[in-house]
């Protein structure tokens, strides 16, 4: 892909000032901007309360919290990541780059994008409101699981439930307008040459992405508007003693949260889709495998829901119909990440932090891919269900899968978000403790699972201490390890580094992003560059 | 800014328009997986969901084939009443109506009005499983201290799967709403 630009940058960028750039701002680099520091504030947030968690699993028994706190802790832990960091963090890339990687002044609709960033705030606010007056003795935060399962959640949710169904809604409805805005912007705004089928990956993922959000938020909004009515206004969705069915509110969950968890993983197949290829000084291998790859792996998304309720007693179809539907998704899988390997086959690759993210993310989010094969397995998850196995599962998917591709982006775009390159020694410093400590941390949780213990649990037995000894070790080293990271990027953003980084940043990147001057101006594009 | 196109700014709320239908429509789609959830297992009998219609045909009668009927009584954990079927189990020809009845007494010294709840193990066989009499297919009202004997006409349907040879009938007995919270239009079986 290349691309001829008239450079006519007027370089009197008419920045606002004060703090009402950032309350007011529609401009899409500052809302990205703000979307990055929100989802890096409650990577913290979140990340302290993972930290609560595995110091009490130190040991078997009971040493630092109550039960009952601790069941807060997990459920908040689950939610914030998810909800807070994962989504807000894609958000934010696709803020800062869908716009200048199609070659368009700003994201389509900007008063909604400062809009559906502002909502976020608050949507936490109300949430870890529940946390504070939980902390000052005024009944519990939610406890009942990021899952939040009926009746746990309606019938037996503490009173702060209704604090976390109207922060649902108000994340849900951040959610949708941020997923309108995308798909009207790659609709409408690519650069005139920039036909579907030329765009980088990582747009062609966020577009894909972005439809899942639509069909999918909105029922996640429907199952908290039926909890907040049985809870609140007397029916009876959820409760047997009016006609309703608890099993029903699983069922509409894992609706919405099977292709919930794509929507946390397509962004990084984009962003490692544009890593590899720089750092391998080669163009993508299948770039319209690529492309249907998503695309297929988005479908499937909707018929698979069930996998995660093998165990409450569906018929034999059923069972057999969703572990086959599940056991597909390897197929595209597989054939996005034999594509990143081809796409590194005989390249000349340079290992810098970006790249190095890259690798283990395809080594290590494969090897939370097969395990989730494992579990598809009917008959096997009875046995693994609701264990640490399960555990061990997601958080390889999420955090050496999401989080580190997040990771990747930002240590690969920030040059061209702040004009300087970041410092590539902490950069790797951070990189081999982080996934050091992440194999430490998780790795051993598929053994304590498989030998059946069972997760959101604050004790268990002293079989498995050695194990969640060694899980709480690596937990403390992943964390403080993220302290790095945070001040490699504060030190980059300010200039301290020293190195001001070129237009092009990387010797092998290509694309438009990379044609514009680092750091990227105000306001780019507005002429439409030509793409052949 | 630069001013956008005028047909760009068109097509920009003809795609918020289409994507807010699909939103409004996945919205509502969520609200019509409860009914769509409550025909499926209905049809197939899941969940042990029995038909809440009373069976007006008569059956044949297959005197060849023996089939216990085993019966069990809950309570939902709000309601006060005691509850027990009369007999434990009865051995029934399929197509043969039977009548049986369940005991239940208010204990409390309040009128309270219930209704039962059926549900047959194991689930393929509940669509078999018909009724041409129960107390389940009205709510029951006991005055305080009230003793009833509530009885269940059935029949086993006589294409019942011939590796089914046991069926249980349980009820479960729940306190009814009270008419502020009846909103919920969920259909009793």
């Amino acid at each position: 892909m290349s691309a001829v630009i008239e450079e006519h940058h007027d370089h009197h960028d008419h920045k606002p000032t004060g703090i009402g750039r950032w309350l007011f701002s529609t401009n899409h680099k500052d809302i990205g901007t703000m979307y990055l520091w929100f989802s890096f504030i409650m990577f913290f947030v979140g990340g302290s309360m993972a930290l609560v968690i595995r110091a009490e699993l130190f040991q078997p028994g009971l040493q630092l919290v109550e039960p009952e706190f601790f069941n807060q802790m997990t459920t908040l832990h689950g939610l914030i990541m998810v909800f807070g960091v994962i989504m807000p963090a894609f958000v934010g890339l696709a803020n800062w780059m869908v716009p200048m990687m199609i070659g368009a002044p700003d994201m389509a609709l900007p008063r909604m994008n400062n809009w559906s960033f502002w909502l976020l705030p608050g949507a936490f606010g109300l949430l870890i409101a529940s946390l504070i007056m939980s902390l000052m003795g005024m009944g519990s935060a939610p406890n009942f699981g990021w899952t939040f399962y009926a009746p746990l959640s309606t019938k037996y949710g503490p009173a702060s439930t209704d604090f976390f169904i109207f922060s649902v809604h108000m994340m849900g409805i951040s959610s949708i307008m941020g997923a309108i805005n995308i798909i009207a912007t790659i609709m409408n705004m690519r650069a005139p040459g920039m036909t579907y089928m030329k765009m980088p990956i990582f747009v062609w993922t966020w577009f894909i992405t972005a439809y899942l959000l639509i069909a999918v938020m909105p029922v996640l909004a429907g199952a908290v508007t039926m909890m907040l009515t049985d809870r609140n206004f007397g029916t009876s969705f959820f409760d047997a003693a009016g006609g309703g069915d608890p099993v029903m509110f699983q069922h509409i969950f894992w609706f919405f949260g099977h292709p919930e968890v794509y929507i946390m993983i397509l962004p990084s197949f984009g962003i490692i889709s544009e890593i590899v290829p720089t750092f391998a000084r080669k163009k993508i291998f299948g770039y319209s495998s690529m492309v249907y790859a998503t695309a297929s792996i988005a479908f499937l998304s909707f018929i698979v829901w069930a996998h995660h309720m093998f165990t409450t007693g569906m018929p034999v179809a059923g069972e057999l119909f969703f572990m086959y539907a599940t056991m597909l998704i390897a197929i595209p899988t597989g054939v996005k990440v034999f594509n990143w390997v081809s796409t590194m086959w005989k390249g000349s690759m340079t290992f810098e932090t970006p790249m190095l993210f890259a690798i283990a993310f395809i080594f290590l989010f494969t090897i939370g891919g097969f395990t989730g094969l494992m579990l598809c397995i009917a008959p096997a998850d009875f046995q693994y269900h609701d264990t640490y196995f399960v555990v061990a599962h997601f958080h390889y998917v999420l955090v050496t899968g999401a989080a580190f591709g997040i990771m990747a982006g930002v240590y690969y775009w920030i040059p061209k978000w702040t004009g300087n390159m970041y410092d590539e020694t902490l950069g790797k410093w951070h990189f081999w403790l982080t996934t050091i400590s992440a194999n430490v941390l998780f790795f051993p949780m598929h053994f304590v699972g498989l030998a059946g213990m069972p997760r959101r649990i604050p004790d268990y037995s002293i079989q498995f201490a050695e194990f969640n000894a060694m899980a709480t070790v690596g937990a403390f080293v992943f964390g403080f390890t993220q302290l790095i990271f945070l001040y490699n990027v504060i030190k980059t953003a300010r200039g301290r580094t020293g190195v001001k980084a070129t237009d092009q940043v990387w010797e092998g990147s290509h694309g438009l992003e990379w044609t514009l001057p680092s750091p990227a101006p105000f306001h780019s594009f507005t002429t439409p560059p030509q793409v052949k | 800014m630069t001013s956008q196109p005028k047909q760009q700014t068109n097509s920009n709320a003809k795609v918020i328009g289409r994507l807010m239908l699909v939103v409004v429509g996945m919205f509502g789609f969520g609200f019509v997986m409860v009914p769509i959830y409550d025909i499926f297992c209905e049809v197939t009998g899941l969940n042990g969901k029995t038909s809440g219609k009373r069976l007006t045909e008569v059956l044949e009668v297959d005197t060849n084939r023996e089939v216990v009927v085993e019966f069990v009584a809950t309570l939902n954990e709000e309601m006060p009443w005691e509850f027990r079927p009369a007999v434990d189990k009865v051995t029934v020809n399929p197509g043969q109506p039977t009548r049986i009845t369940y005991v239940a007494k208010n204990v409390t010294n309040k009128d309270i009005i219930g209704q039962a709840v059926p549900s047959v193990a194991p689930g393929k066989a509940a669509t078999y499983f018909q009724k041409t009499e129960c107390f389940c297919f009205t709510e029951q009202k006991l005055e305080a201290g009230e003793e009833k004997e509530m009885p269940v006409i059935f029949v086993v349907d006589p294409d019942l799967p011939d590796d089914v040879t046991q069926l249980a009938l349980s009820y479960t007995f729940f306190i009814k709403p009270t008419e502020a919270s009846k909103t919920a239009s969920l259909a009793h079986n």
